[in-house]
């Protein structure tokens, strides 16, 4: 059952990468668990602004516009404006409304976002390398991250070539990732697998590994364009992978999954996963994001029902 | 197999988006047979997550049924009354056993709200042209008002139960394109899966009425509170219920609907608003 593939590093270098079966039913059941952990009162009160501080506030349409990228900037510095949130501010269950960690956009839209976003912390992430299909030569994909780079993006969430891996050369997945890295420079790289499209866990752990090996800061579950994108057992099998990872190397990856992650619940069970499997070392947003849109109106009205004891709806917050 | 049969009792279910779950927490009481010690069914006991559920569902449900033209809600209202009619029976013999009417006074309560339903889907289309106006006004507009529906209707019966004036209050809310989320307490709860099914077959889109059986006290204040309820219908006579629900109604600017007149068009202006709109002319 046990393989050893390999890609060839710097120099020629054999790099051994392991390739063994997931148990994909294993993985199911256990992620499965994690959905059923009853986190209530003040554990979930800090869950909640701590997922508000781990956000990655996407918008990646071809309809977005300067404007759209500005209103969401607002929302990741104040998620809710800072008169309306003096509403609760003061009350002892309520805390200090944390920025999100970072807002991500497409390249074109990287100059508004980093102008809307100057004097913060919050990073600004952008796709590039062709997102999502990540189909071009690879020449172009460099100039697309280092125009991104060059525009302000602090962080890059760049795709692997899928008809690559799927084709079994994984050598070309191995280099590209490396010279997106080169082009990065000091802006963090976060690699995207696309697990809807690898299908099977064997292939995104292996996935994985090569983009680990390869030098990634974040790995990444999905684009949001295919359908399915994020679940709990594809995320629990990439935990795993980062894990091995760092026991070997001593190396701490990021994970971050992304799309249709959408309700405060969901993103619970996220974090109840990654405390069980590598620890609260993980529990911060430079190693832990949720790349969503809809959670964050989800994760604020849980936290003025919290508060308040009303039942809140997501769209008082803002429409989007 | 032996000739003897087994009889088949229905499990009487919450009403949420179109389907029948049982309440998320588990809890049930009993409503008993009228006059007796014997328990006519156990019900499910919802929770206000539950309703919070059912709030969402009535949220969705929301957009299609306002978004349907006045006519088409009329003949959904009016195929109601066609299921219904097709459940007189069992509908009348629920009501004896629980409520301990009469076969007489049985049937006139489920006759009377196959024709209250018959009511509302006659004015669905029409009530708009009875309430909307053309206003003068000085200046270059043509200013025109018309009822729109005010949203999610949170509907408690706190009282005891008359099913054709239960119905007569959902019809009203349903009628101008509100959906609906309905408390009902023992021992008009009995009638919850029977009102289910009649919605479910009635091309009454999902979500559009949501029905949970439970304690009115218990589910009051989730209600009462909630920030996508836009209006309360109260059938109850307790007052110190009805200033709680003024209270509580502020923070969203929730209508409390507490006086009501049965078969009225008053009844179904009571779940809307008046939009008024100013239309720039000769320019």
């Amino acid at each position: 059952m046990f393989q050893e593939r390999f890609v060839r590093g710097h120099g020629g270098k054999k790099i051994p990468i392991p390739y063994y079966p997931i148990d994909q039913v294993g993985a199911d059941e256990r992620a499965q668990f994690f959905t059923k952990r009853s986190i209530k009162k003040e554990s979930k009160i800090n869950a909640l602004y701590t997922i508000i501080s781990m956000i990655d506030l996407t918008t990646l349409e071809g309809a977005d516009t300067p404007g759209k990228v500005k209103q969401m900037c607002a929302k990741a510095r104040f998620p809710v404006p800072r008169g309306v949130y003096q509403d609760i501010a003061n009350h002892p269950k309520a805390k200090a409304l944390p920025s999100v960690a970072a807002v991500c956009v497409y390249p074109s839209m990287v100059p508004h976002a980093a102008e809307a976003l100057e004097g913060t912390d919050i990073q600004v992430a952008s796709v590039a390398t062709a997102f999502p299909s990540g189909q071009l030569p690879i020449d172009l994909k460099v100039a697309d991250v280092e125009r991104a780079v060059e525009f302000g993006a602090t962080e890059i969430d760049m795709v692997i070539n899928r008809g690559a891996f799927l084709s079994g050369d994984y050598q070309t997945v191995f280099d590209e990732i490396i010279q997106i890295k080169e082009a990065c420079g000091d802006a963090h790289l976060k690699v995207i697998l696309e697990t809807g499209e690898l299908v099977t866990y064997d292939r995104v752990h292996f996935a994985s590994q090569l983009s680990m090996l390869a030098g990634a800061d974040f790995i990444k579950t999905s684009t949001g364009k295919v359908q399915p994108a994020a679940t709990l057992p594809v995320t629990l099998v990439m935990l795993n992978a980062i894990k091995d990872y760092y026991k070997h190397t001593g190396v701490k990856v990021g994970m971050k999954p992304a799309g249709g992650i959408r309700t405060a619940k969901q993103a619970i069970a996220y974090l109840c996963m990654v405390n069980e499997v590598l620890g609260s070392d993980w529990l911060t947003p430079d190693l832990f994001r949720f790349g969503a849109s809809t959670l964050l109106n989800d994760v604020l009205k849980q936290i003025y029902k919290q508060v308040t004891g009303r039942y809140y709806y997501d769209k008082i917050f803002s429409l989007d | 197999m032996s000739a003897k049969e087994q009889p088949v009792i229905k499990t009487i279910k919450l009403f949420i988006n179109g389907e029948f779950p049982r309440t998320e927490s588990g809890r049930s009481f009993a409503v008993p047979i009228h006059g007796s010690e014997h328990i006519y069914a156990n019900l499910c006991q919802a929770s206000r997550k539950d309703l919070r559920a059912a709030v969402e569902a009535a949220k969705e449900g929301l957009k299609s049924w306002s978004g349907k033209t006045a006519f088409n809600r009329a003949q959904i209202l009016y195929r109601m009354a066609e299921m219904l009619e097709g459940k007189k029976q069992e509908a009348g013999q629920i009501l004896e056993d629980v409520q301990g009417l009469s076969k007489k006074d049985a049937e006139v309560e489920v006759t009377t709200a196959i024709q209250v339903l018959l009511y509302y889907a006659g004015f669905a289309d029409k009530f708009s042209q009875v309430m909307a106006s053309v206003n003068p006004v000085s200046g270059p507009f043509h200013n025109f008002t018309t009822p729109e529906p005010v949203g999610v209707v949170g509907f408690l019966a706190d009282t005891g139960f008359s099913f054709w004036q239960w119905m007569d209050r959902l019809a009203a809310i349903l009628c101008s394109g509100n959906s609906v989320v309905a408390v009902i307490g023992a021992p008009g709860a009995a009638l919850i899966s029977l009102i289910g099914e009649v919605m479910a077959t009635s091309d009454v889109p999902k979500g559009v009425v949501n029905i949970l059986s439970g304690d009115i006290n218990e589910l009051f204040t989730p209600m009462a509170s909630h920030m996508e309820v836009q209006s309360i219908c109260y059938w109850g006579e307790d007052q110190t219920k009805i200033s709680q629900l003024h209270e509580q109604a502020t923070e969203n600017m929730k209508r409390v609907v507490y006086k009501y007149k049965p078969q009225s068009l008053e009844s179904i202006t009571a779940f809307t608003e008046f939009k008024t709109i100013w239309h720039p002319v000769g320019v």
